[in-house]
């Protein structure tokens, strides 16, 4: 099934980033990580997209300069005007490679190639075929996927030509909502937010009241508290025919992240010494693997090393 | 006259997590009942609810008797590999003669638009349709003869939103309100294992402890995270992640960081739905008792039918019935909720 060569790639930064530190990062990444295709685009939150347009085309030249494919990712959940404005806006870019997160966004790439996000559900085959024939090329699975459902899910991508990209890195997204979470925990409306979400980075830990770290707030997303962790799993999604590996963008060193990542699909060197690499970059949370084996999320079995 | 008051008589679809239920509902006056099958491919998978395909068959010969619609949930999301469960609840829902099927994956639609050509499409709320274009894209692709819209638009919002789709509106009215998007909460599979999308489970019961300490207060857990604590003689609810108290740096003490646990009663709103131009009016709690069926189904009954009489509509018995007695319009009224 290993008909393709593996890729890397970087999903976009589902953070309120500081606008000049969101630009280094991406001149970073175009400069010094071994990713091929960077996703750039606001997911999360209509209101900030303008915070970042200033920046956007720089950013986007930079990373095309550098021999990345650049993909532009459409808003999560589309509901209000100005929501659909944005989707239209990205979706109307005849010759862009646009990652569809929506159905809206679907039905405005139809006919052309294009991805489709995490965000769509794409569970099965069916669904897959469903998408391939409106002209969707590239599937990041959603992350809940079990190992068992994106095996069996390869052989009809692979036969309609449609590639697939699991996410392996960073911190989960579990749960959207209409409602901003991050304005309500200071007492704002998602109108009245003042921005208040550009104050992490990371996200808004959120712990029960046993003081037990549990959840992330990203506006009006909710993310695990742990980052995803596939070192150990990434052989095996070589093998069932998985040739993109998303790295979600977080505050810690992506650079060394992509690297290290790229050096165990080069077989450069082993799971053992990618995990101790890992540990040592202190993101600051545990990480877990449980959806791939089809567990409670949060669990981790540690990588074996091979 | 109501006409000229510019309503839209709906249709009234009503939960029926058993036979007994479905009756109830039904005799309460329902225009239609929806249900599901006793397995993964509807998205109330809980022990001792749902329909055996006997149950589904005899409930369709009542239901229809008395002039009332069957709608068939088959609303998951069907990893690969499994498709074949869902693709039999859709063919027993076509042989059977439901009135309609409720799906959200678009393999089960498309499944569904190309073997029963014949067989009609509801969206499910799972599919977070939640825009003009997402709609169209489903009645384009599956030919959807109506959407169930997600509970997060105002009624301003659907409003415009009727004027932009070229089918019909389904709207909640009452009930349980998930605070998540739904078809897009992975936050229990996160916690236990089970997926709301895959397996049809929301806050599995198997799984929520509860623990009462020498003072007689209960915490209420969900595996191992403690999803909330209520105080000696606070009413405890039902605890779904989106509704538990957390902590975080911006707040003293345990919060509700999502929602209150509160339900949806748009009774007040009812004349306004209808005005906006939503064919069917939905009452979430196919968990619910009969008797619970029974109630709400025959006061959300009397109200559409004096609304549409020119008269007053009477809800006060509905809040005892809602969940922790405490209500909302969520998003419904405006747009400051979010």
């Amino acid at each position: 099934m290993q008909s393709q060569t593996s890729e890397i790639t970087l999903g976009p930064v589902l953070f309120n980033w500081n606008p000049e530190n969101w630009r280094d990062f991406y001149f970073r990444i175009a400069d010094e990580a071994p990713v091929e295709t960077v996703y750039l685009g606001e997911v999360i939150c209509f209101k900030r997209a303008p915070l970042f347009e200033p920046q956007f085309e720089a950013v986007a030249s930079r990373l095309k300069a550098a021999g990345k494919t650049v993909v532009f990712s459409t808003l999560a959940e589309v509901m209000s005007k100005h929501e659909r404005r944005l989707v239209e806006s990205i979706c109307a870019e005849p010759t862009a490679l646009v990652e569809a997160n929506d159905g809206s966004a679907l039905l405005q790439l139809r006919g052309r190639p294009h991805h489709a996000g995490p965000y769509i559900n794409v569970y099965n085959e069916r669904t897959l075929a469903v998408l391939a024939r409106g002209g969707t090329c590239n599937i990041c699975l959603p992350p809940e996927m079990p190992a068992a459902a994106i095996g069996a899910l390869c052989p009809e991508a692979a036969k309609l030509g449609v590639t697939l990209e699991v996410q392996v890195f960073g911190r989960l997204p579990l749960a959207l909502s209409a409602r901003c979470y991050h304005a309500r925990a200071h007492g704002r409306t998602k109108d009245s937010c003042q921005f208040i979400c550009e104050n992490d980075p990371d996200g808004m830990p959120l712990r029960t009241l046993e003081d037990k770290p549990f959840l992330t707030v990203n506006g009006v997303q909710t993310m695990s508290h742990d980052y995803l962790n596939l070192i150990g799993e990434l052989a095996d999604l070589q093998a069932m025919g998985v040739s993109r590996f998303r790295l979600s963008p977080h505050s810690c060193d992506m650079v060394e992240v992509a690297t290290i990542f790229r050096a165990v699909l080069d077989r450069g060197i082993d799971t053992a010494e990618a995990a101790a690499r890992l540990d040592a970059l202190k993101v600051g949370a545990p990480f877990s693997n449980g959806f791939y084996y089809g567990k409670a999320g949060h669990s981790w079995d540690r990588p074996r090393p091979h | 006259m109501s006409e000229a008051q510019g309503y839209q008589k709906p249709e009234l679809v009503c939960p029926a997590g058993t036979p007994a239920a479905l009756r109830a509902a039904v005799d309460a006056g329902a225009d239609a009942v929806y249900c599901g099958l006793q397995n993964a491919t509807n998205a109330r998978n809980f022990p001792g609810l749902n329909f055996t395909p006997a149950e589904l068959d005899q409930s369709l010969a009542y239901a229809h008797a008395r002039n009332a619609k069957v709608l068939l949930a088959v609303n998951t999301f069907p990893p690969a590999g499994k498709f074949e469960m869902w693709g039999e609840a859709i063919d027993r829902a076509a042989k059977l003669g439901v009135d309609a099927v409720i799906v959200a994956d678009m393999g089960v639609a498309d499944y569904a638009a190309r073997t029963h050509p014949n067989l009609r499409l509801h969206l499910s709320v799972q599919a977070g349709a939640s825009s003009p274009e997402a709609i169209r894209y489903y009645c384009e692709e599956f030919g959807i003869k109506r959407v169930v819209l997600p509970r997060m638009l105002t009624v301003a919002e659907i409003a415009e939103l009727h004027r932009q789709i070229p089918c019909e509106i389904e709207a909640f009215v009452f009930g349980n309100i998930g605070m998540m998007a739904e078809g897009r909460c992975s936050l229990t599979n996160y916690v236990t294992g089970l997926s709301t999308n895959m397996d049809g489970i929301c806050s599995p019961a198997a799984d929520v402890h509860y623990e009462e300490d020498a003072e007689r207060n209960l915490t209420t857990r969900l595996g191992e995270y403690v999803i909330d604590r209520f105080a000696c003689g606070e009413s405890a609810g039902y605890t779904t992640i989106c509704k538990g108290r957390y902590l975080c740096g911006a707040q003293t003490g345990g919060y509700y960081a999502f929602e209150e646990p509160v339900s949806l009663n748009l009774s007040a709103l009812l004349p306004d739905l209808m005005r906006a131009g939503v064919t069917a009016l939905k009452i979430e709690g196919r968990q619910r008792s009969r008797a619970y069926v029974k109630s709400v189904v025959s006061a959300f009954r009397k109200a559409v039918d004096d609304i549409m009489a020119g008269r007053d509509a009477a809800f006060a018995s509905l809040l005892a019935l809602t969940e922790g007695r405490r209500e909302t319009e969520g998003a419904f009224p405006s747009k400051r909720w979010r």
